[in-house]
Parts: structure tokens; sequence; C-alpha cells
């Protein structure tokens, strides 16, 4: 698929995610992401409007404060908010979500760690990500791990933040990588817990487990289609 | 030779019965639905009274509809779960009589997964992510490895719970989602709520305050009704927009009772196609809570000799639908 941007180059499309089209092209003689938030027919045009706004600024900027925060994310180059467009650094690599796949034990476990002590670096650093998943993290090199899409992320304290965004991870890893699950998420946790210490991982897990069990149905049982005895 | 199974269904509001055969046919599928009073919402205990009211009534009327006898049938099917704890009990106490007096199988179901069968039976459907829309559920699933995985969900209300309350709120008649939409189609101004999604999550109860706040202060109902289905599709469609981009599935499939609102389909419709996908919705009589998919999901599991002893076979208010065990797919 093919689109001709703003300054007449072609890019390739290579990516249409849920909130934005991602465009690879060059610019200033470097390869770069173009990551354009489109209007979205199905929301009213003023809901929509501010929303593509609010989250193109928001994101700019999380992807810069989290660097600082010590999480790797690509160096944002420009923001044009009249039409909803950052151009960014283009991270060359697998999504971790196909890089796990291909892993041996030692290496997954050591991947989900090292995933776990970026999501510590930004808790520490006061900032939130609100849409960890293993399709938003980019392994470069076989090594070095970025963080992609702030679009929902948030400056933000708050235990009960924090929770959610481990939920969203734990819920990642439990439905894409349901084979991994246990393992992969104690791994997180494990790297989480070294960076932000014993007792605010405690906290943090506990919130968390309180915001899985706000919904409706939540009671946990083993035993699948035929019930146990109450 | 097909098999015959009588499904029950007594989860909340609706005390349904319904004859499927395993070949896929539904040959009947009656229901009466507990009216809670104006203004009220559902008391569990009025609800399980309702349907032991009118249980015998409606399984006789499934039978003669689908015109079988008690003595054809192969096994039943009862909704163990999730809903309410005195009508469920209902339905399991009526199931457990049935099987132990004409000695058949009893054949436990999860309702969520009922809602799921009867959509993939009445459509084309062969491996969609699921919207499941209900009063218990706002569920967003895909299947893998005899599991239904979830993706997304609620964190708090569902909703159908949001409809209800605010149509309550607004003292609109029973059923509140089908008087929103009605109402809706006569706003004209957008009232700006909280819109809140959180990755594949969404999170109603923020919304649910800030419109019933401006109902108090007087804002028209019309408008309020038209902001409130606006704010709260919209969030439920980017969820299932980013679960489609995370799963990339190539169909997607909604069910349950909210599933009949003309506003929220547009919305996924939208979405489906942008993203090149096949768009599904159940068919709209079995949307609603009803024993079709009771008894369709029950001949899927009959299939597999999935049947519970009599002692075993307890209610389970808060079943979890990513805990059931499914071989048949």
């Amino acid at each position: 698929m093919r689109w001709i941007s703003r300054g007449g180059k072609i890019g390739v499309l290579i990516r249409k995610g849920a909130e934005a089209s991602i465009f690879l092209e060059e610019w200033r003689g470097r390869r770069v992401v173009v990551k354009t938030r489109l209007p979205k027919a199905y929301r009213v045009d003023s809901l929509d409007a501010s929303i593509r706004l609010a989250r193109t600024s928001r994101e700019a900027h999380l992807l810069h404060d989290s660097k600082r925060a010590g999480v790797p994310t690509p160096t944002v180059y420009q923001v044009d908010t009249g039409t909803c467009t950052i151009i960014m650094e283009y991270v060359n690599g697998p999504r971790l979500k196909e890089a796990l796949a291909e892993m041996d034990q030692p290496s997954l476990r050591r991947a989900c760690k090292h995933v776990g002590s970026l999501i510590g670096h930004l808790h520490s650093g006061g900032i939130v990500h609100g849409d960890l998943t293993t399709s938003n993290m980019i392994l470069r090199d076989g090594a070095k791990l970025f963080f992609i899409d702030f679009g929902l992320s948030d400056y933000s304290h708050e235990l009960e933040a924090r929770g959610v965004d481990l939920l969203l991870m734990s819920r990642a890893f439990k439905s894409t990588h349901y084979a991994l699950y246990s393992r992969a998420f104690a791994a997180v946790i494990d790297g989480y817990r070294d960076v932000v210490g014993r007792s605010d991982t405690e906290l943090t897990l506990r919130k968390m487990h309180e915001v899985e069990t706000r919904g409706r149905y939540s009671e946990r049982s083993q035993t699948g289609l035929v019930p146990d005895i109450q | 030779m097909p098999s015959l199974i009588l499904g029950i269904e007594s989860t909340a509001h609706t005390f349904g019965a319904s004859v499927a055969s395993t070949d896929g046919r539904i040959l009947s599928d009656a229901k009466r639905v507990y009216v809670p009073l104006s203004g009220r919402g559902i008391h569990p205990r009025e609800a399980a009274q309702h349907h032991s009211s009118i249980a015998d009534a409606v399984i006789r009327d499934a039978l003669a509809e689908a015109k079988v006898t008690a003595r054809e049938l192969d096994g039943v099917a009862v909704a163990l779960g999730p809903g309410l704890g005195p009508a469920l009990r209902i339905g399991a106490t009526l199931a457990r009589a049935i099987a132990s007096k004409l000695d058949i199988p009893l054949i436990p179901v999860h309702h969520a997964i009922g809602h799921i069968e009867i959509g993939a039976l009445t459509t084309h459907s062969r491996d969609p992510l699921v919207v499941l829309l209900s009063g218990g559920h706002t569920t967003i699933a895909a299947f893998a490895s005899r599991r239904w995985r979830i993706y997304g969900e609620t964190e708090d209300i569902t909703i159908g719970n949001l409809l209800d309350m605010f149509a309550r709120e607004a003292g609109l008649a029973s059923p509140g989602g089908a008087e929103i939409e009605r109402l809706a189609a006569k706003g004209k101004n957008f009232i700006e709520l909280p819109y809140t999604v959180k990755g594949n999550d969404v999170s109603y109860s923020g919304l649910l305050t800030a419109a019933t706040k401006l109902l108090r202060a007087g804002r028209p109902v019309e408008d309020l009704c038209f902001s409130v289905q606006e704010v709260s599709f919209s969030m439920l469609a980017e969820a299932v927009e980013r679960s489609l981009a995370h799963t990339e599935k190539k169909e997607l499939l909604l069910v349950g009772g909210v599933a009949s609102n003309m506003a929220l389909r547009r919305k996924l419709e939208i979405v489906a196609s942008e993203h090149g996908v096949v768009f599904w919705a159940v068919d709209p009589r079995f949307a609603g809570d009803c024993g079709a998919q009771i008894s369709w999901t029950g001949a899927l599991a009959f299939g597999c000799r999935l049947f519970a002893d009599i002692e075993h076979s307890q209610v389970k208010p808060r079943w979890r639908v990513d805990e059931v065990d499914i071989p048949w797919r």
C-alpha cells in the first residue's frame, strides 16, 4: 500500500494501527516514521478532533520524557498538531510479540525482566504508559528494547494508574502469550521489583488485583466447564 | 440421527427454554421476561419468583413449538452462570429435576459462551474477534487453544449497566437501551462526556456520573441520550479497533443484547471496513438472553460428553468466560 506524503515523497504504509497510520519515509536524509492520526468516521467530528489533538501532543511530550526516565523510545523530530502528525526515529526490529515466540527459556526470562524494569523506570519517573502490550515494544538488534505508542500515556504518580498499567501488561501476556503467561509475567514483576523496590511492587500488584476484580465476573476458579462444589 | 437438547436460561431478567438439535437447528425458542417496577433495577429475588411462576409454561411451550415430547430429549442444558444467584437456581433446579426424571445427561453451559455460539451459528463466522455486549458483559475476546482469551473488557460497569442505569435516571421505560436509542435519534447537540479508554479496556462509571449530573441540571434528555450513545459506543469502537490491530483477526462478530442497537452496529461496521475485516452480528432474534443460546451450546457440549453429576452442578454466579474449557472448537 502506498501513500503520497505532504512533501511529495512516496511513503510506505508499514502499519495501520488502531489509532494511527504509520508510514516509513525519508526525511532530511534519515529513515523516519511518520505517524498520522487520521480522522475516525465512527466518532462525531468535535469529539474526534479533540481526541486526536490531545493524543498527538501528549504522545510527543511523553516519548521525550520517557527517555529522561530511562526508557528507550523513538526520538521525536517534528510534531504537527494541525494534521495530528509526529515524525520520529525509525526503530528497526521485530515487535516483542513476534520476538518472544522465537526465544529460548533464558532469553525469554531476560527479555521479560527487562520489560518489567522499563515499566518500573517509567513509573518511578511519574509516567504511566496506558497501553502496555507486546505489540508496543520493539526489540532492536536483539538486545535493545524500545517502548512505542504513547497516545494513552499520562503523567501520574497514582497507584490506580500504575495498577492499570500492570493489569494491561498481564492481560496482554495472558491473551496473546497464554502458554508463557505465568513464567513471563513473573519475570516482568521481578524486573519491576528490581527498580521500584519490594514494598511499592506489592502495593501496585494489590491495586492491580483490585482493579481486576472490580469488573463484574471475577471470582477465579480452576475447573473449567464443570463447576466445582461450592 | 441428531440428538435433541433442551436448553434452559435463567441468569437474569429472562426465563427461556429452547430445543436444539445437534445438527444445528433451533427447533423452538420460548421465553418470558421479568420487568421490574418502573424506575427500579432488577431485584434478584423478585426475578426468581417471576421465573418459578412461569417456568413450567415456558418449558411446555418450547417442547410444543419444537413438536417434541419430553421422552424424546437426549440431554438438558442449563446456564449455571454467570448471573444472579436466586435466578440461576430456578433454572438449575428444574434442569436437575428433568435430567434425573428422564435419566438423561445434565449439561452445564456458560451463559456468555452461549451468546458467542448462537452468534457463530446464525452467521458464517469462523475465527472472529468477538464483541460481547450485554447487561452482564462488555468483553472483547478471541479463541485460541481451547479457550476464549480476553483482549479487552470493562474495568467497572458494563455497557448494558450504563444504558439501563441512565435510562432509569431519566425515567425511561424498560428495556432502557431501546428507549435511549429511540430518543438519541432525536438528539441534535453533542454534549461532551468523559471518554475513557485504557489500552483495550473501557471504563463507563465516570461517563454515567457525568451524564446523570447533566440530566439533573436540566440538559435535554434527547441530547444526553445521543451523547451517551456516541461516547460509549465510540469508546467501544476504539477498544475493538485496538484489539483488531493487536490480534490481526479477519472477522468481527457482535453478540449479546446490545448487538441490536443500530447506532452501535454502524460504528463497528466502519471499524471493520477500515481494517478490511468481515463484520457479523448475531441474528437479532437471538441477540438478547434466550433459551436457544443454551440449547445450542448444550448441543455442542453434548457431542463432547461434557456432562455434570447432579451433585456437582451448583450455580456459579461469577463464572468467568476465560475459565471455560472448550473442546468442540
